[in-house]
């Protein structure tokens, strides 16, 4: 018996983990754009936020 | 041919600007992607043929104030939600995204490739929206600021939430299996009732919670159902688990030997699945109705008294004001021509792909593309007052009335709700008055009747043949928009196509004539310098020829070279009343010779002849509305081999002919494109759009279909009509288990086994079955 009492809560502890990460995904929003994130992954970059050295300006404005 | 550094379109010899650009706004364009030093853009992208090119154009965004439409986000930033017309590949998002995260003050700039919607955020103060948007319109694409909550952002929402729900029921339903199992592996030998009524209350732990959460969309939508006074399917649904875990519960407390705990939160588990699929497969093409925010969201160049020029949104724009329409812009407003000759593009209005002549006194519409030379007009109507608007309003008015069909499985719950409730009912009723049982095992006996009736087979039986069929669909190139479409495609035994574009590809082709292969060549080597449709379609059939050098075009006339003409008819001298058929044409006069007509024709689709033989052997009743001339339409209709035809049809009248025939209680079918079509289309009992149509018609349609081909319209309705058989059968298969599994529950022999066994095999079944549609194709 007492292999139940420890044997339960652990499968009901690692099924819960499951869970947790798949809403905590979906909260996130990693199933909002399916095609472009297959498609991100080929673009290996430079951080996005990262200012050019040259700010060089719109030729037209 | 070489083509545009940029945009990617064939360069037109002698016109290309040095360096390889077709015209400054592609070499800004290019220089500001060099300098930001993200040209591996142009390594990385494919172009997708089917997008308009990215051409920057002038003025236009510059014209529009975009800062009115950012909202505020948190405290020191302002957010923007833009649609982005131009995508062609994943490169595009990397470059919009990094061009935008390289500009001063944006913090956030995320393109969804699904959606096409871009989120923009900024610090207040920091950056100036219409510069954001202008850096990103100067490549080419097109922003159009939309308001996330029109757009279908409730459908999005709904879909996550029955995700979320879906995915607490599986985890319970795993994990309720797995003590289940243990009782009933255990019942058979020595398992005491202490171990069993401890699995009990640990499966009550879970599942209680888990059907308070999960069960919420079916929960609310019975009660809304029952609050007008209806049923619906929610409501067997939410009665039976509710029911169930209820029962179960009172059982664990008195220690009894029955829990349907899995019973009721596998039923949660395999309807979410269903439910979610259904709004999945519905779910590809939302929001394509935003694309007509973007005509409105155009400005126009009003000619003031004292000669100035001002940019004013078309709503904003005073009657009787002059405009002028530059080449290539879409004109905002109805007016008239005042000064000015040149070609315009109505495929918009009118549904024909082949450009009119415009001249002083010509009527022009809101949405008409102006093509070759400058106009000025005098302003007639507005915004809410354009034939565009007014063709938008009769679209929304005919779709209304089609939202009422209702689905299949909506139908059989209305009547399958009272009777399994009744049958629930005189059950209790015989246990606790004929056979004299107290109430509590009565009651049990009733409950497992509702549970074992539970309608997951039934539920099951529509969403998943949906889904198996849009899947082979879409493999196909066609989509699915709505989700009665099946059905109601199923129904249908009228085809109404529209002419051009839909039987036809909607472009001009050389038709051959009196004119010699000499003839040809000196005529393409004219038309080969010009972007005019028929110029370039003459200049298809010998693309080996380069164009003359020195070619001079004269807007709205034609073409010259060292005395030798290519244009319209009085261009080159030829008198007006010379009967010589009519349609598209062009004349080629050289001095001292007589001139030659070259004409052209709008050529069908290559296999409209045998699909509309094949519609014609399947007993489909065909007709053909276009608002195209007497001649061309019976020419075309004597072609493809449908007899029923009419010529110079109004959008309003090709609706009149379809409520006609459902008034007759016909199902018409109407394919068709264009936004002259789209009232058609909403009004039809169920509709189809190729998509080389406009966007705004296929949010009227409910289908819409890729490629040059008409076969998928074939292929559609036969795949429409095996799958309302395979619902059939499985609402069949759905009604046999019932009746095998009713009587057994309701002489009080079904235990919890018997009940998962049964719902699963049904479920399973219905799957199976729904899955041989995918198979055969």
């Amino acid at each position: 018996m007492t292999n139940l009492l420890i044997l339960i809560p652990v499968a009901l502890l690692l099924g819960l983990g499951g869970l947790m990460a798949f809403l905590w995904a979906l909260r996130s929003g990693q199933f909002e754009d399916l095609d472009g994130a297959a498609h991100r992954i080929l673009f290996d970059d430079e951080p996005i936020n990262a200012k050019p050295d040259i700010k060089k300006d719109t030729p037209s404005s | 041919m070489p083509s545009c550094r940029h945009c990617g379109q064939e360069l037109i010899p002698g016109k290309e600007i040095e360096g390889g650009f077709c015209c400054a706004g592609c070499r800004a364009a290019f220089s500001l992607i060099e300098g930001l030093g993200l040209d591996q853009y142009y390594q990385r992208r494919s172009l997708d043929p089917t997008q308009r090119a990215l051409v920057p154009e002038d003025d236009e965004a510059q014209s529009l104030d975009f800062s009115v439409h950012a909202k505020s986000y948190q405290k020191d930033e302002q957010v923007l939600y833009l649609m982005v017309e131009g995508l062609h590949c994943a490169a595009c998002v990397w470059l919009i995204e990094n061009v935008l995260a390289r500009k001063e003050g944006v913090t956030h700039a995320r393109l969804n490739m699904t959606t096409r919607r871009l989120e923009l955020r900024w610090k207040t103060g920091l950056a100036d929206p219409n510069e954001l948007i202008h850096a990103v319109a100067q490549l080419g694409y097109r922003l159009v600021p939309y308001d996330p909550k029109a757009l279908g952002d409730a459908v999005s929402a709904h879909e996550r939430m029955l995700l979320k729900c879906m995915a607490v029921a599986g985890f319970a339903a795993g994990n309720v299996m797995l003590f289940s199992v243990s009782i009933w592996a255990g019942n058979a030998d020595t398992m005491g009732w202490a171990t069993r009524t401890f699995l009990h209350w640990l499966s009550a732990l879970i599942v209680l919670p888990a059907v308070a959460y999960s069960g919420r969309p079916f929960f609310t939508s019975a009660l809304e159902a029952l609050r007008v006074g209806r049923t619906n399917m929610d409501v067997p649904i939410s009665l039976g688990v509710l029911l169930a875990t209820g029962m179960s519960l009172w059982e664990t407390i008195r220690a009894g030997e029955h829990a349907y705990f899995d019973a009721a939160i596998s039923l949660l588990f395999f309807l979410l699945i269903g439910r979610y699929l259904d709004s999945r497969a519905r779910g590809r093409a939302r929001g394509a109705a935003s694309h007509l925010i973007a005509l409105g969201a155009r400005a126009v160049t009003v000619l003031l008294p004292d000669g100035s020029r001002k940019l004013l949104p078309p709503g904003q724009v005073p009657a009787k004001s002059i405009v002028l329409a530059a080449p290539g812009e879409r004109i905002g407003i109805d007016g008239c021509v005042i000064e000015g000759v040149s070609d315009l593009d109505a495929s918009l209005i009118s549904g024909e792909t082949l450009p009119v002549p415009a001249k002083p006194g010509t009527l022009v519409f809101a949405g008409m593309l102006n093509l070759s030379a400058a106009l000025r007009l005098e302003v007639t109507a507005t915004g809410e007052a354009t034939l565009l608007a007014e063709i938008v309003r009769l679209m929304e008015t005919a779709e209304q009335g089609r939202a009422r069909y209702a689905a299949i499985a909506d139908r059989v719950a209305r009547w399958y709700a009272p009777v399994v409730h009744l049958a629930a009912l005189l059950t209790f009723l015989f246990w606790t008055m004929w056979v004299g049982l107290a109430w509590q095992p009565s009651l049990m006996i009733a409950v497992s009747v509702l549970i074992i009736t539970c309608p997951c087979a039934l539920a099951l039986a529509v969403p998943v043949v949906q889904v198996v069929a849009s899947g082979r669909l879409m493999r196909r190139g066609i989509l699915l928009k709505s989700a009665t479409a099946l059905e109601r495609l199923a129904l249908a035994d009228h085809v109404l196509f529209d002419k051009t574009g839909t039987l036809t590809l909607g472009r001009a082709d050389l038709m051959p004539g009196d004119w010699t292969d000499k003839d040809l060549a000196v005529a393409v080597g004219l038309a080969a310098a010009s972007r005019h449709p028929l110029a370039r379609a003459l200049a298809r059939a010998r693309p080996d020829i380069l164009p003359e050098a020195h070619v001079s075009e004269m807007a709205g006339l034609g073409l010259e070279c060292q005395g030798v003409r290519l244009g319209r008819r009085a261009w080159c001298g030829v008198s007006d009343d010379l009967a010589d058929g009519v349609g598209p044409e062009l004349w080629l006069a050289r001095p001292g010779r007589a001139a030659v007509r070259f004409s052209f024709e709008d050529a069908p689709r290559l296999d409209a002849e045998t699909t509309v033989s094949d519609l014609k052997n399947k007993n489909y009743i065909l007709e053909l509305l276009s608002g195209d001339r007497k001649a061309a339409v019976e020419s075309l209709a004597r072609r493809v081999g449908i007899k029923n035809w009419r010529s110079l049809c109004l959008p309003a009248d090709k609706v009149a002919r379809l409520e006609e025939l459902k008034a007759a209680g016909k199902h018409p079918l109407m394919v068709g494109d264009g936004l002259n079509d789209a009232p058609a289309l909403a009004a039809a009992f169920v509709s189809m759009s190729p998509s080389t149509a406009v966007d705004v018609s296929q949010t009227a349609a409910d289908v819409v279909f890729q490629g040059d081909r008409l076969a998928p319209v074939a292929e559609t309705l036969a795949v429409a009509r095996s799958a309302s058989r395979l619902v059939k059968q499985n609402f069949a298969l759905a009604l046999l288990y019932n009746l095998v599994t009713v009587p057994l529950a309701m002489s009080g022999h079904v235990t919890p086994l018997i009940a998962a066994v049964a719902m699963s095999s049904s479920s399973l079944v219905v799957i199976l079955n729904a899955l041989r549609l995918g198979r055969r194709t």
